[in-house]
This record gives structure tokens, sequence and C-alpha cells, in this order.
């Protein structure tokens, strides 16, 4: 199953697509999100997220500024303020 | 009555107008395409933000909720933050703004409370200066860019906020005009500071875990929220100045066609009596011989 991955900012949506895990980087820590992941919400530092498409494919980096990152039932969201590329 | 010459100057002169007015009008159609595409595109993140802050909001409340949330207990200094365009041509549209703005201030003053007013945005400065001159109480100016986005937006916010936390006010309202449709945007008010509590989400019932906490995500997530409240306002503005500029543009176009085809009608009329005074006078003269 793949996790629902979208990444928002203030002036539009950048991302919304399935994947299989991402990595965002969260003020305490780094944390790998997957499918099923329990209800969690975290403020994240600047940094890149990384979006792994398949399993043991490269990851992409997408550098985000500010923001937080909530996961629910429909997969991962990234609210960033500003994002890089 | 004015004579050929001066007729076929009248009616040069407002077709050069009815030009300029057609090309604004098919400009700001242009630009309404656009200004309606982001404040869209802004819709998600301001969507999410909310519903965030609903859950977050019902959790943090009482003593320990932030400043920008409980407010500073009193509600004696109001701040009305006013947005209006850069630019004229776009019909009544500054004018509403400025009107609903000073309703407000008369309300709150006569309320006994003390106003002050922050102008974003050129056309209101005048206007607002004009009755409440000793009552503005700063400004930002969006003018320097073609586009007011988010980089505008947090300017704004910092300076409201570094303002709040030094207790020059109590309660801040923002005063803008909502887009509705290219004929209709309507001047309207919100508090932004201290954020109102939003109406509870329906609880999930799954257990949401927070990190770092619940309070320190809330007091990070009350300044982007102000921020998306006064970039969500700049986009409405920025909407509603192409949508009011391409219906005053239209009426302008519509009214100098019918002022030509008027003149025409009379510089036709002034010809004809001419030619048939000519005439009255040769056969006047041939009949005399």
């Amino acid at each position: 199953m793949p996790l629902h991955f979208e990444l928002v900012t203030p002036a539009r949506l950048v991302r919304s697509e399935d994947v299989h895990m991402v990595v965002v980087p969260g003020t305490e820590g780094e944390f790998g999100v997957l499918e099923g992941h329990a209800p969690f919400m975290s403020t994240i530092r600047d940094g890149a997220v990384q979006v792994y498409r398949t399993e043991g494919s490269q990851p992409e980096e997408i550098q985000v500024r500010g923001g937080f990152a909530e996961v629910g039932e429909n997969g991962l969201t990234v609210l960033a303020e500003h994002v890089e590329g | 009555m004015a004579s050929l010459k001066e007729l076929k100057g009248r009616i040069n002169s407002v077709k050069s107008t009815q030009k300029i007015t057609k090309a604004k009008q098919m400009v700001a159609a242009a630009k309404l395409r656009k200004a309606q595409a982001a404040a869209e595109a802004a819709r998600p993140y301001a969507a999410r933000l909310a519903e965030v802050m609903a859950s977050l909001a019902g959790k943090v409340s009482g003593d320990s909720a932030p400043k920008l949330l409980a407010g500073t207990g009193s509600d004696q200094r109001h701040l009305l933050v006013v947005v209006n365009t850069d630019k004229g041509l776009c019909g009544g549209l500054n004018s509403n703004i400025v009107k609903e703005a000073k309703a407000q201030a008369r309300a709150l003053i006569a309320a006994g409370k003390s106003v002050e007013f922050f102008l974003v945005g050129r056309k209101g400065r005048a206007p607002i200066r004009r009755d409440f001159a000793d009552q503005i109480g700063g400004g930002f100016d969006t003018s320097t860019v073609r586009d007011p986005g988010f980089a505008e937006a947090e300017a704004i916010a910092s300076e409201l906020m570094a303002k709040f936390e030094s207790g020059s006010f109590d309660v801040a309202h923002l005063i803008f005009a909502e887009f509705k449709s290219a004929l209709a945007q309507d001047p309207l008010t919100q508090q932004l500071i201290p954020v109102p509590a939003p109406a509870t989400a329906s609880e999930s019932g799954a257990v949401v875990e927070y990190e770092p906490g619940e309070e320190e995500i809330l007091e990070e997530l009350l300044p982007r929220y102000v921020k998306t409240q006064i970039f969500g306002a700049l986009l409405e503005i920025a909407a509603s100045e192409q949508g009011a500029s391409m219906t005053a543009m239209d009426n302008a176009t519509r009214n100098a066609g019918e002022l030509i085809d008027k003149l025409t009608i009379q510089y036709n009329r002034s010809r004809q009596a001419a030619i048939t005074t000519e005439l009255v006078e040769i056969i006047a003269g041939a009949e005399a011989l």
C-alpha cells in the first residue's frame, strides 16, 4: 500500500502523490513515515524532505523551511512556508 | 453650437479614451484569471491550517493558552488593518473599503474604545487621513512589488506581531474586500488578533501524538495562522481589484461609445446645416441676378 503524501505551501499545492516512504526533518529529529503510521503531528526544522517513490529507490530531496507535518488517516501532509525547487 | 472642427476634436479625444479603457479592461480580465487562480491555489494551505488550529485550540485552553489566542485580557485599544489596492481605475472598490473601515472606527470610538489604523496599499491613505489623521499608526507599502505575495504578508504579520508583543494594541481587525465575482466585491471585517477560536472540529477519536508538545506547536502555529490570514486578504484584494477594474472599465468603454454616437450625430447635423445654409445662399444669389 502506498502512502499518500501532500506538500503544501501558502502559494500552492506543491505535491500530491502516492509514494512509498517520506523522511521528514522534525524539530526533535528526523522521522520516516510509511503507510499506516499512527496519527502524529510535529513541527519541522529547515531541511530536506526525502521522498522515496518505491522501496529501495534513490530519495528525492525537497528543501523546506518553516512549517509542520501532520500524519492522519489520509496520509502525510507537510505544510511548509517555503519550498525550494 | 460648437464648430465642426471642435466637434471632430472631441470625437477623436473620446475615441482615444475609449481605446485606453478598452485596453485596461482586457488587461484586467487577463490578470483576473491569474489572481483567481492564485487565490484558489492558496486555499488548501489555509484550510489545512484552520483544521489543525481547530483541533489544537480545543485541547489547549485556559491559562496555558498563548497570548495570541487568549488576548491581553482587555479590549480597549483596537487596531484596524485596512488593506487597499495600490492602483486606481477600479470603480468604487477602495471607497467601499474605506467606508467600511470608517464605519468600524466610528462604532468603536462611540463605544469608548481607542482606534488606530494600519494601512496596507496606497489608495487607502489619503481618504483615511482626511478623517483620522492622528490615528494612523503605521502602514505597509505594497506598491514596490508587482504582485504582493507571501513575503509581503510575512513582513506585515511580523510588524503587527511586534506591535502586539510590545503591547500597543489589544485587538486587531483586518478590513479588506472579499472577492465574490467580477461584479461583486464586498468589504469584510475579520478579527485577526487575538486569533478567534475556530469552531472545534469533530473529534476523530484517534489519539494524535504531538512533537514537541501541543502548546509548543500551537505557539508556532498562531503566527503562521496570522500570516496566512493576511496573505489571504492580499490575494482577495488582488482579485477584487482586477474584477472591479474590469467592470468599471467595461462601463467606461460603453459610456464612451454612447458619447461618440451622440457627438457623431451632432457633427453630422451641423455639417448638414452648413451645407443647407450654403445652398440657400447660392440659390438666393442666383435668383437675385
